[in-house]
């Protein structure tokens, strides 16, 4: 593949890296050190220039381009050089944003500014610290169609609800499928009458929220529920969005922001969120306020030092669980060596979902479970494939394959799908299967 | 020190205004003649309407409206069209032994009806006191009033559409004004039609019962009377029994219409354009109609269990059912959002359910609806808002936000709610102890409750009171003094007090 790059930055050159061995690249930066140093450091091709000037991008050759990203640190010029890259016939560009108004904006119409995939850093560095703190019940967790869907492996204990009851019976909750069970490592496909054992691990598919729900109900201890504390520090886009999914969740959270201006438009924004305004390194407030107490603490200041400062401070006041957000990604492990929980780094976060997706376009995305026994794919159904036109339980029938659909995303909206359910064209389809009938799964998509 | 008040254009303005409204004395003419009465008192009265409203015009030829000018426009408006109102009421009342002879009176009553009180002096309502004409135009200058003078010249005056948004900011009742389309002679127009709509409905209803015998007393003249002072929150009627006078069936037919009147018209608008939610998701909404059923529920109980005697007018209420339904949800209909018709003498009710009626007149109807009264949308602002500030004293950290219905309410509107709220509750207890006061002067003294009830019902434009002030008494026998205090709480009540005291300290440099 033929992938140009804007932007030489952390995002960008992660990213060059990632795709070097395999893919023919070029990154273009306006700045000449960067792209001296990449040259040398990566097999790759440097333009040194503006990304949004077209001449520049017939350097680049992004006419010929499989994916064109354009992945600076400014919005602006990322949303422009992916409207340049269109006026080239650029077949596929992804650009990174900040600002979710963008998102928004072309989550209303996928044509927005020329751009194809978009990848808002701030959303996504709050989502994944949703995950972190929202399910440590589960072994692993993946989202898909753009965070729509996820897949969720938990295991499941002696004292779960669900245990020892029939699939038909677990199955309560809206939206949520259950797609594989693992038994003594061994997957099945679950039917309605397949008994879920204490010890298992079920792989379910669903709304985030939904899974949420589940998680609360299998493993009520360890998932935080609404007698559970969480104090996000500091009112930061991430810190934002943070408390705002975990308001969608159900959970509220106490959000300490400094600013007076700031923390009235986030009490405004926030109905179910507490907003404090205080300097969040008052060692004297946070004892008042009992932060000590607080089973999560989520430090999303704008600077490292302070993010630094707060996270050990609760720390030693001692919290359970400190999240903090590291903006610049040598510190992570300085960050994780010191006792802080999870340090995340949007920059990484955004690297690595541009370089999943560039790795996955044609199966959009892939999940493996289990010592790759089952994959859990993300399908595109394109206009008369094998597979629309028919119920799924005609489907499942007919061919003689482990796979089940867990979750169809159709207008950009979540759709559970259940036997009677009639797949379409242009539907995105979230299915388990069994390793070995992966790609046939595919073809057929 | 700068007087900003450009008092030629104001009145040029107030001119205009009093032109056109002199211009709908046009109706009750056409019923003297129907009637074969006087035609020279409305003949008059028009005649010297319009020549104010053209002396003033004269004043400033090509006026210009600044923002304060603006306040000053409508509260003199209000001020103009009352004297203006009470002229035929002098006309007619001169000489015949009518109270309304006396200057003061026939302004209380024009005051009275066009800001929607109906709180009236004369002890004799009849025709054969009164003509058929004076008594529908008593009627017509409540529709004139409940939707707004202005709203009602800003819709049909071009002049005024420049200026509208500020003019009729300033008369709406409610903190703000909602636009509801880009042009605002669109949105005057738009609640006015909404407005003839439902009086048209309720008229047409009205009629078909009385020619269908199930409200014998209910004559064509009727249903327009009472079609005019039904949806402006008015209260007045040309029956001396006012809605006693008609059968149960007729009484039931009004509760619906009071209630909507207290609604916020804006919502309807919504309905109309096939957008139902703005009307079932809006707090002020939903917490009016759970106060009224909630009030009425209470009431009939408290009625159904005695807590009125027998009156001659309303009925027994103890053990009877549907009387006990019947007279609470009509009284609360009636006085929640101040529109003033009775089927009972609450006058004549024990002093607790008294006290319950006095609560329940406290509240107003909704903002942007035809009620007077603080309106529901402010307590619920100062109920939310001293909820917020026991927080905040307990949490002095937390950033708290006033919300309604989830909507963010801005602070400076917090504050001017509670400053409004502050205002009238203070004008509304000094103006309450004066009239205590100036009663017991003259010798005739009113009751403390009474003297309460007669200051809420005046500022908050609900009409009848207590005691001799009670839906079938008459305000006749207070002391002049009363009289003029009261014409102005009425004035103030409907204007809400802001447009009214910046009338007066208009030249104080802020």
């Amino acid at each position: 593949m033929h992938v140009v790059i804007v932007g030489a930055g952390e995002v960008g050159t992660s990213i060059a890296a990632s795709l070097a061995p395999d893919h023919e690249v070029v990154v273009i930066d306006i700045d000449s050190d960067r792209t001296e140093d990449l040259k040398y450091q990566y097999d790759v091709l440097t333009i040194t220039g503006d990304g949004t000037a077209s001449p520049v991008q017939e350097a680049a050759d992004v006419a010929n381009s499989d994916i064109f990203i354009a992945c600076t640190d400014d919005d602006q010029t990322n949303l422009v050089a992916c409207g340049t890259a269109k006026t080239f016939d650029a077949s596929f560009t992804i650009a990174r944003v900040k600002s979710t108004d963008y998102l928004q904006t072309w989550e209303r119409d996928d044509r927005a500014y020329g751009v194809d995939f978009m990848v808002c850093t701030d959303l996504l560095t709050a989502e994944n610290i949703v995950r972190v703190i929202g399910l440590p019940a589960a072994v692993d967790v993946d989202p898909f169609a753009g965070g729509l869907v996820q897949m969720a492996e938990f295991e499941i204990g002696d004292d779960s609800p669900v245990a020892n009851q029939t699939v038909m019976e677990a199955d309560r909750f809206e939206s949520l499928t259950f797609v594989g069970l693992f038994h003594d490592g061994e997957m099945t496909i679950p039917r309605g009458d397949t008994r879920i054992e204490p010890g298992d691990r079920a792989v379910v598919v669903g709304s985030p929220e939904s899974v949420q729900e589940f998680a609360n109900d299998i493993a009520p201890d360890s998932t935080p529920n609404q007698a559970d504390e969480v104090v996000i520090v500091g009112g930061s886009e991430i810190g934002y969005q943070t408390a705002r999914i975990l308001e969608e969740r159900g959970l509220s959270s106490r959000l300490i922001e400094q600013d007076p201006d700031r923390a009235r438009w986030l009490a405004e924004e926030l109905p179910d969120t507490v907003v404090m305004q205080h300097d969040a390194t008052d060692t004297e407030f946070l004892t008042r306020e009992h932060v000590d107490e607080a089973d999560i603490v989520v430090s999303a200041l704008d600077a490292d030092e302070r993010n630094l400062l707060v996270s050990v401070l609760a720390k030693r006041l001692g919290v359970d669980r400190v999240v903090s957000v590291v903006d610049s990604a040598d510190y992570v492990t300085v960050f994780e060596e010191i006792g802080i929980d999870v340090a995340i780094n949007p920059r990484t976060v955004t690297a690595e979902e541009i370089t999943r997706f560039t790795f996955d376009s044609v199966a959009e995305n892939i999940a493996v479970l289990e010592n790759d026994q089952a994959e859990v794919l993300e399908l595109e159904l394109a206009d008369g494939c094998a597979l629309v036109g028919r119920p799924i339980a005609t489907l499942v029938e007919e061919i003689d394959a482990k796979f089940v659909i867990g979750a169809i995303i159709r207008d950009r909206r979540h759709v559970t799908p259940r036997g009677d359910t009639v797949l379409q064209p242009g539907d995105s389809v979230v299915a388990l299967v069994e390793t070995s009938f992966a790609t046939e799964l595919a073809a057929m998509a | 020190m700068t007087r900003t008040i450009d008092a030629r254009a104001t009145l040029s303005y107030t001119g205009s205004i009093v032109k056109y409204l002199s211009a709908a004395m046009a109706l009750p003419l056409v019923i003297a003649v129907i009637y074969w009465e006087d035609i020279w008192v409305f003949t008059a009265s028009i005649a010297i309407g319009v020549l104010i409203g053209l002396t003033l015009e004269r004043l400033d030829p090509d006026p210009e409206l600044g923002p304060r000018d603006a306040l000053a426009v409508v509260s003199l408006a209000w001020l103009m069209a009352a004297v203006v109102g009470a002229i035929p009421y002098l006309l007619a009342g001169y000489g015949n032994g009518s109270a309304l002879g006396h200057p003061i009176n026939a302004l209380f009553e024009s005051m009275s009806g066009f800001t929607t009180t109906g709180a009236t002096v004369t002890a004799e309502i009849s025709f054969e006191q009164h003509s058929h004409a004076v008594l529908m135009w008593r009627q017509l200058t409540q529709w004139l009033g409940g939707m707004g003078i202005i709203v009602l010249m800003v819709a049909i005056l071009p002049q005024l559409a420049v200026n509208g948004a500020q003019l009729m900011k300033s008369e709406a009742p409610g903190p703000g004004l909602q636009k509801l389309t880009p042009r605002i002679a669109e949105t005057a127009r738009a609640l006015w039609l909404i407005y003839m709509g439902f009086t048209a409905v309720l008229m047409v209803l009205l009629f078909v019962l009385g020619v269908t015998d199930l409200a014998p007393n209910m004559t064509p003249y009727n249903a327009i009377a009472h079609g005019f002072s039904t949806l402006p929150t008015g209260g007045f009627s040309p029956e001396a029994d006012s809605i006693a006078a008609f059968s149960p069936v007729a009484q039931w037919v009004f509760i619906p219409f009071m209630v909507l009147a207290g609604v916020n018209f804006a919502l309807f608008w919504y309905l109309l354009r096939d957008d139902p939610t703005q009307m079932l998701e809006n707090t002020e909404f939903r917490t009016y109609l759970g106060l009224v059923t909630g009030l009425a529920g209470v009431l009939s109980v408290g009625l159904f269990y005695g807590g009125a005697p027998v009156t001659e007018i309303g009925g027994l209420t103890e053990g009877n059912v549907e009387n006990a339904l019947r007279q609470g949800a009509f009284q609360v209909a009636s006085l929640m959002n101040s529109t003033g018709f009775a089927t009972a003498d609450f006058a004549q009710w024990d002093i607790q359910t008294q006290y319950f009626l006095l609560l329940v007149m406290f509240v107003g109807g909704s903002a942007g609806s035809t009620g007077g009264g603080i309106k529901v949308i402010r307590w619920l602002v100062v109920l939310k808002t001293l909820r917020r500030e026991l927080y905040t004293t307990a949490n002095p950290d937390v950033v708290r936000p006033v919300r309604l219905g989830g909507e963010v309410v801005d602070e400076n509107v917090v504050r001017g709610i509670l400053v409004f709220s502050m205002l009238y509750l203070l004008i509304f207890a000094l103006a309450a102890i004066f009239i205590e006061l100036d009663t017991a002067r003259v010798g005739d003294p009113l009751s403390g409750i009474e003297a309460f009830a007669a200051s809420l019902a005046t500022i908050g434009n609900v009409g009848p009171a207590l005691g001799p002030l009670g839906p079938f008494g008459s305000y006749e026998f207070l002391p002049n003094t009363t009289k003029v205090l009261m014409i102005v709480l009425m004035w103030i009540g409907r204007l809400e007090i802001v447009p009214v005291l910046a009338l007066f300290i208009a030249g104080i440099d802020d």
